[in-house]
């Protein structure tokens, strides 16, 4: 058993919703309760639909949002009960990538600028000794050192994101949030990009929160898989063992609408009917029973919890019970 | 069967601050009537510049063709004036496009913008227009019709606006169908559903499609022929099945590589870790300096497109 790097425990995080002078306010429930540990060097890929909370999970993980309650902690400290200096020294430890290079990059900036400013910020090094620890990163991930004194729109999709890892890897952190990191990027780089990442994780001893809802790219990644739908987990364990047999049915809705190249026409696809209704008033229940395939009559008047249903994994349906 | 479109020695320019660049070079290709035709490539390939050569959207300059016929029902498109392109877009050959954000204006409602189509392509009044629109939400099974016509762009979700443009599309009765990338940027639950949508649609009406994807098993769902373009030629060409199943061109086998299917251990991406080059070769096939087979020919010579049984072509020299 490795040391848990982040352990995250009863995570809330609500948005209010202003309302008007006759109603009352109401409140975005964009995380409810989420409930995981991470031990050092594995994979966790974070999967579901847009709507569902991964983002807003992502973004309180890197404090950047403040959560409702709950509490998280990281290498054993408390990410919300931490000032100063000491916040300073953990925000180097935790790093993110996000979805569109397009737009995580400064179009005025030049790349010594965009992947030397976490340095500047932190470690306050000579000019010389910048430019060299950037020329290292760009080498790092793949890229000419010439780079440093060029701009964001001389690189195609590929080439930025490379660079958006560049600055995230920029102060050794220990973990690294991916948020879509190839979403935006065609298959040919994706590739590229996915060995890059996995060549980076043992290199630098990294791990990471992969965010995607490119289920074929987090089975390549991910080794352990949350499963989220309406700010809840609904399945959650090792990652081989969901994509074998996903337990959930809505983790089966997620497996089987997306195409592959076995399908042989349209109509192979599953659709799931509807959408996702609102975080402002989840259905009562199960908050999937209003497009679950299989629903009964129990899932609409009680909540299923997160159980352990076999060795490796945990989910939430009253159908497993 | 008839052919509904062809293309004939198309060659698409840009001019840049370094020179010419060719981004399109098409020998010949055509698509029968009826047909489902996909066209797949990595971004920068030339898909959607050969979407917008035809229906002639491309921006002049920087581009400019060259040379060339794209014959649709007989005639040249490039030989047509704005005026009467006007009347062949969205009546004739119409456009999903790529992005459903940006596609609809944001300071109409959806309904203003959907009828504002139906009275300008068809003549329609005010009245009938509301009523066909009506009418064409319940074609793309968008529920409570009314309601959604009444709203702007930004209160509908990502799966909702695709449909949208997709009921524009099919507003004007054209035979001719052009989606780019429909499905790009939605999640899978939703994608499915508006692929089915888009099968549908096509099987009921009958209508000719290029369909431009960045992954074949995608377009593999709804084409009945494909075609592979790599640096704006095409590398192979074929049914579904050849292509799919029996993939011969060296890029076609790295295009399928490249989509992670397993756990890491069980592939090898370092096989398909290679970058296009900044330049186009003076001569010799395009894509020789990715190719993990090249020989001392395909760095002289450029390969034609050649029959390899069936319908399946490809260029190479292998």
């Amino acid at each position: 058993m490795n040391e848990t790097i982040l352990s995250v425990k009863d995570l809330v995080k609500y948005f209010p919703v202003r309302g008007g002078v006759f109603t009352k306010a109401q409140w975005v429930k964009a995380v409810d309760g989420v409930n995981f540990e991470l031990e050092k060097g594995r994979v966790l890929g974070l999967v579901g639909e847009s709507g569902c909370g991964k983002t807003t999970l992502v973004n309180v993980l890197l404090k950047l949002e403040e959560p409702t309650s709950g509490k998280v902690f990281f290498e054993g400290t408390d990410l919300f009960n931490t000032h100063g200096q000491q916040l300073r020294r953990l925000r180097k430890n935790i790093q993110i990538v996000f979805q569109d290079p397009f737009w995580s990059l400064n179009p005025r900036w030049l790349i010594r600028n965009i992947i030397g400013e976490p340095i500047q910020v932190h470690l306050k090094p000579p000019l010389s000794q910048l430019v060299k620890m950037v020329e290292d990163l760009l080498e790092l991930v793949g890229l000419p050192r010439e780079a440093v004194y060029q701009y964001p729109h001389e690189f195609s999709g590929g080439q930025r994101q490379r660079i958006a890892i560049a600055r995230a890897l920029a102060l050794r952190p220990k973990l690294v949030v991916l948020d879509e990191p190839t979403s935006s990027i065609d298959a040919l780089s994706q590739a590229q990009i996915l060995s890059l990442l996995m060549d980076l994780k043992n290199k630098m001893d990294l791990t990471y929160i992969l965010v995607s809802h490119d289920l074929r790219v987090v089975h390549y990644m991910a080794d352990e898989i949350a499963v989220m739908y309406l700010g809840k987990f609904v399945e959650y364990g090792d990652a081989e063992a969901i994509f074998q047999k996903p337990a959930h049915p809505y983790t089966q809705a997620l497996f089987k609408s997306a195409p592959s190249i076995g399908a042989e026409s349209v109509n192979d696809l599953f659709i799931l009917p509807g959408n996702v209704p609102s975080a402002i008033n989840p259905p009562s229940g199960c908050r999937f029973h209003t497009r679950c395939p299989q629903v009964m009559e129990i899932c609409s008047q009680k909540e299923p919890p997160l159980v352990k249903i076999d060795r490796d994994r945990l989910a939430a349906c009253h159908l497993l019970n | 069967m008839t052919e509904l479109l062809k293309i004939e020695n198309l060659k698409v320019n840009f001019r840049t601050f370094e020179g010419v660049t060719n981004v399109l070079n098409l020998e010949s290709l055509s698509v029968a009537k009826g047909e489902s035709f996909g066209l797949v490539g990595e971004s920068g390939a030339g898909k959607t510049t050969l979407a917008y050569t035809i229906l002639k959207l491309l921006p002049i300059p920087p581009a400019f063709v060259e040379s060339g016929v794209i014959n649709f029902e007989g005639e040249n498109l490039l030989k047509k004036s704005e005026g009467e392109m006007q009347k062949i877009r969205g009546k004739k050959v119409s456009m999903i496009f790529q992005d459903p954000m940006s596609t609809l204006n944001p300071v109409f409602t959806t309904g203003q913008q959907i009828t504002r189509v139906l009275q300008h392509n068809q003549g329609l009044h005010k009245a009938q227009a509301k009523k066909k629109a009506v009418e064409l939400m319940n074609l793309v099974k968008l529920p409570d019709p009314e309601n959604i016509l009444s709203k702007y762009p930004h209160e509908l979700s990502g799966g909702q606006r695709q449909r949208i443009i997709i009921a524009l599309a099919f507003s004007c009765g054209a035979q001719f169908l052009i989606a780019d990338e429909p499905t790009r940027n939605l999640d899978v639950t939703i994608q499915a559903g508006v692929l089915q949508l888009i099968a549908e649609l096509i099987r009921e009406t009958n209508v000719t499609v290029l369909f431009i994807g960045n992954n074949l098993e995608l377009v593999s769902l709804i084409c009945d022929r494909v075609g592979i373009l790599h640096r704006g030629q095409l590398v192979e060409l074929g049914s579904i099945k050849e292509v799919a199943k029996h993939p011969a061109h060296p890029y076609t086998l790295t295009l399928l590589r490249a989509i992670p299917k397993e756990k890491r251990e069980k592939i090898d991406l370092t096989q398909i870790a290679l970058k296009a080059e900044e330049k186009l070769a003076e001569k010799g096939c395009r894509y020789a300096g990715r190719c993990l087979k090249k020989e001392k020919i395909c760095l002289e010579e450029e390969p034609a497109l050649k029959h390899i049984g069936g319908t399946h072509y490809i260029a190479c020299h292998l």
